[in-house]
């Protein structure tokens, strides 16, 4: 007999409460990454030498504004779950493991947000 | 209590027992040059904080990329970017339950890793090209 809940029994968790969202999203996010980071490197060779203003007009493109904020999202999100791998695979301490899980996320967060509102500021054209 | 001495359990073999190979080489290299990228990607937030900034910061960085040592860590990032782009593409055919066949396995390893470096140099030259 199991203790269980019915939704319990559903969900199929367990004490992990995750399953494989984890794994899913590293997928869908590298398969997001591929044409979005070709997109941007296409972007980037494009501007190699112009001036500020060429490159601030190029974001004012909401096309070109989207896709790098796109890659930056699928990116940095792709990220995030590779190195929290990375972090459990090698630190056994359960502080420091759990400190650098928190500056993971804080990191590529923090990265994020930079990066959006520089997109934003030159797409508004402050 | 008496005092308990740690049992000496055997370990597992590790990289240090394994003759090293190609495809472990692959491995390894795909999560280095993840780890790379990870923090490689602050160039490119820089670039683009700096251009949304001012003249002053915008040239800043852009004298640091144009620098001979600015100029070989974009090019260490290129790879790292493309061996790691190429590497996932070769997840994608694992996950899909394909492509285990060991010669095949081999030889896409060899496929990944000089694809890596002919793409980044093509990518330079078009770049040089690019460049007034």
């Amino acid at each position: 007999m199991s203790l269980a809940t019915p939704l319990k029994k559903v969900r199929g968790l367990g004490t992990a409460k995750s399953g494989t969202e984890h794994f899913w999203m590293q997928r869908v996010t590298a398969i997001a990454n591929v044409p979005l980071v070709l997109a941007t490197l296409a972007c980037v060779i494009y501007h190699l030498g112009s001036s500020r203003v060429e490159v601030v007009a190029s974001f004012q493109n909401p096309l070109v504004a989207l896709t790098v904020a796109l890659t930056m999202i699928s990116v940095l999100w792709h990220m995030r779950l590779g190195m929290q791998v990375i972090i459990e695979d090698y630190v056994h301490g359960p502080a420091l493991k759990l400190m650098l899980l928190l500056l993971n996320t804080f990191y590529t967060v923090a990265l994020g947000a930079a990066a959006i509102y520089a997109i934003l500021r030159m797409n508004f054209g402050l | 209590m008496a005092e308990t001495k740690p049992v000496e359990r055997p370990l597992s073999p590790h990289l240090q027992i394994y003759r090293p190979m190609l495809t472990m080489m692959m491995s390894i290299l795909h999560r280095i040059t993840g780890s790379a990228l990870y923090f490689g990607i602050i160039l490119l937030v820089w670039w683009l904080t700096a251009a949304a900034w001012n003249e002053a910061y915008f040239n800043l960085v852009q004298g640091f990329f144009g620098h001979w040592f600015g100029r070989l860590v974009l090019f260490g990032f290129t790879w790292a970017l493309i061996h790691h782009t190429l590497g996932g593409l070769r997840h994608f055919l694992w996950d899909t339950g394909r492509g285990f066949n060991l010669q095949l396995v081999e030889r896409l390893a060899q496929l990944n890793l000089a694809g890596s470096i002919i793409l980044t140099i093509l990518l330079w030259v078009i770049g040089y090209g690019v460049m007034p």
